[in-house]
């Protein structure tokens, strides 16, 4: 049975998975950055490797680090806030030049941001922003989620317009990670639309979390199919949640782009395959190659220049028919 | 009037004993839950040459949990616990979905089936090592298994380099997500999992020698059953089950999904075995309790779709499910809430009965035991 020898055993053998796991997450350039050297050391934590938009940005963020001779310290949080704080404190305890990280959640980084503070190492962060005091992060390079909304809702409109549709409108809607900025500023912004302008004829019949992923936007999209089969519009919060859906509105035995017609945000490579497929009708671009943007600002940053609160990612929109043309471009 | 009443009861309470009544019966009032918000919930028509259906979608996105909670069951009942499963089960789905992605031609049926093969062998072997830390290293199973649940993740991200790897395999797509004789295939798949696992465990000793190493590992050692190989057997077995069901799951999206493949499916995997009625304490198990318990968990899930339980209080909505669930379940709090002698006191309340019945009901539910 178990002795004491043999739990000391497990417990270092988990002790030296996790650190082998961290390892080889680990993406540090030159190691020994630091001793006056001016080298920029700069400490990423990434949110998780959840969908292919976000591998496209890590790859963005690493490859822009690289060209821009940064030492980059880059970890990944698998969507946990635990994770990340701890990723955080790590980098503090290193005494990096510049932290950086894309949160999980809005919520909950009060403490870390003020150790970091205490630690006089600017925050940036990316993508994603948070509900903390201004004061705890110099900037947020990253996307205008509630403005993507307001754009997916106008792009609906032209989608329903080309498509013919008359009367009211019954729509669906798969939302992102609960709690996450993304999700919850896309609906915001769809709603803001929504409520303004199309206040008779649009309502959003079912709303769920697919948290961002295939497998998720499929099994609720099914389930949606089954206790309202007379949805019309699908607005999902990503390309990999639509992606799912499609492919359960076909075993519905529907049409996806026709019977049902979708908009979906990001923009990844398999989004707009199924677009150009003539399965989506509309994407809202959420531009992950934000990694130049990123050293730019960090170089800044961290010569002790003031930046603007919110640097925006360019992104534009695309309809069905530009799919083709814009499809050899797309990298992620 | 009285005689039959006597026998309708005793019958009851034959059948309220029934290790399987319960949860068949949360799963009846959940499917029934569901008719008001969706009214042709249990309606099933042909759709495109296949069955297509609330209950069809239940088994079809069920099928991995089943499969998952099956092996587990076994490793419950030697007394251990395995929480790998849900990284072997995206492992195995990486593993496939990258040899299929390098494929000239990836519809042909040699390379699917042997990216299959790989998947399933390396699937075996987190299996062999889980079993080699439980049985012969001596380390607990929650801490062994603990390693391949953290590391292995990272592992399937490092095959899948971080990315969604989508594939356009016609044949792979029949194991998850494709339908065969109208019915979803994955139906198939789980019912010859469970027949093979039901025969081998109840038709032979190895159930019997299964329960009396998850009893006394060290008396059923001392009795001449080689315990060791008995475990290490049953965390193979569970990853073969858990490679299965990842199988399926990259199947039915054609695409691997290193990070989010089998997220947390360990734990559904544990809730399905314990509302099965299998004892975490080990010494015995219920193959169609877990099946049952897995699809109470898939019905759950699904229900939270249809009824429209606002996003955020869906895990909340669950918790309270499955605490009803685990409450129902227990003999202490059903004799403290229905009465001294379970039914009985219900019965006695309902209608003051002759005091007889209970007496003759009572060997009667020993012999139906």
């Amino acid at each position: 049975m178990l002795n004491r020898r043999n739990f000391l055993t497990a417990a270092i053998g988990v002790a030296a998975a996790g650190t082998l796991a961290a390892c080889a997450k680990e993406d540090g350039g030159t190691s020994g950055s630091s001793g006056g050297s001016k080298t920029i050391t700069l400490g990423f934590s990434q949110v998780g490797s959840e969908s292919g938009w976000r591998s496209a940005n890590t790859d963005s963020v690493k490859s822009a680090a690289k060209e821009a001779g940064y030492n980059l310290k880059f970890s990944d949080a698998q969507q946990k806030q635990e994770n990340q704080i701890s990723a955080i404190r790590s980098y503090i305890a290193q005494k990096v030049d510049v932290i950086a990280f894309s949160p999980v959640v809005v919520t909950g980084w009060d403490a870390i941001l003020n150790e970091a503070k205490a630690a006089k190492i600017p925050v940036v962060l990316t993508d994603r922003s948070v509900e903390s005091d201004e004061s705890l992060f110099v900037t947020l390079v990253g996307s205008d989620f509630t403005d993507e909304g307001r754009r997916a809702a106008k792009m609906l409109e032209k989608v329903l317009e080309k498509a013919g549709h008359k009367g009211p409108v019954k729509i669906a809607q798969l939302e992102g990670t609960t709690g996450a900025a993304p999700a919850i500023e896309r609906a915001k912004g769809f709603k803001e639309v929504m409520d303004a302008d199309h206040a008779d004829d649009w309502k959003i019949v079912v709303s769920q979390t697919g948290d961002f992923t295939r497998a998720g936007g499929k099994q609720v999209m099914a389930a949606f199919l089954q206790s309202n089969p007379d949805i019309d519009v699908l607005f999902a919060h990503n390309d990999d949640m639509g992606i799912g859906a499609i492919q359960a509105i076909e075993a519905a035995g529907k049409k996806p782009g026709k019977d049902i017609l979708i908009v979906t945000v990001d923009g990844v490579k398999d989004g707009f395959i199924a677009m150009s497929e003539g399965k989506i009708n509309a994407i809202v671009e959420c531009n992950p190659l934000l990694g130049p943007q990123l050293m730019e600002v960090v170089k800044k940053v961290h010569a002790g220049e003031t930046v603007e609160r919110w640097i925006k990612t360019e992104e534009s929109d695309f309809m069905q028919d530009q799919a083709k043309d814009a499809l050899p471009t797309r990298k992620y | 009037m009285s005689t039959p009443s006597v026998a309708t009861t005793s019958r009851w309470r034959a059948l309220t004993h029934h290790n399987l009544f319960w949860p068949v019966a949360v799963l009846i009032a959940l499917l029934l839950v569901n008719v008001p918000f969706t009214p042709d919930f249990f309606a099933i028509k042909m759709t495109d040459g296949h069955l297509y259906g609330s209950l069809v979608s239940i088994v079809l996105f069920g099928s991995p949990l089943i499969l998952v909670a099956v092996g587990m069951t076994l490793v419950i009942a030697t007394g251990g616990i395995d929480l790998s499963v849900g990284a072997v089960v995206a492992i195995t789905g990486a593993l496939t979905c990258s040899y299929i992605s390098d494929q000239a031609d990836q519809n042909a049926l040699a390379g699917v089936f042997l990216a299959m093969g790989i998947g399933l062998v390396a699937a075996v072997v987190c299996g062999l090592w889980n079993g080699f830390l439980v049985a012969r290293m001596g380390i607990q199973p929650i801490i062994a298994t603990l390693i391949i649940m953290v590391a292995g993740r990272g592992v399937a991200q490092l095959i899948t380099d971080g990315q969604i790897i989508t594939i356009n395999s016609e044949p792979y797509k029949l194991i998850g997500g494709g339908y065969w004789l109208t019915l979803p295939f994955s139906i198939f798949v789980v019912a010859a999992v469970v027949a093979v696992t039901v025969a081998l465990t109840r038709r032979t000793a190895l159930g019997l020698l299964v329960e009396s190493v998850g009893g006394n590992a060290e008396a059923s050692r001392l009795v001449g059953i080689r315990s060791r190989r008995i475990k290490i057997m049953v965390y193979m077995f569970c990853a073969l089950c858990a490679g299965i069901a990842g199988l399926m799951i990259s199947s039915n999206t054609s695409a691997a999904d290193g990070n989010n493949a089998g997220l947390w499916i360990e734990l559904d995997a544990i809730l399905a075995v314990v509302i099965g009625g299998t004892s975490l304490l080990g010494g015995r198990f219920s193959i169609g309790g877990t099946v049952v318990g897995a699809l109470v968990i898939q019905t759950l899930t699904t229900t939270i779709y249809t009824i429209g339980v606002p996003t955020q209080t869906n895990l909340v909505f669950k918790a309270v499910v499955v605490i009803i669930v685990c409450l129902l379940q227990s003999p202490k709090f059903r004799a403290k809430v229905f009465g001294a002698n379970g039914p009985k006191g219900l019965r006695r309340a309902a209608a003051p009965a002759p005091a007889t019945p209970a007496a003759d009901a009572a060997p009667k539910m020993e012999v139906s035991r």
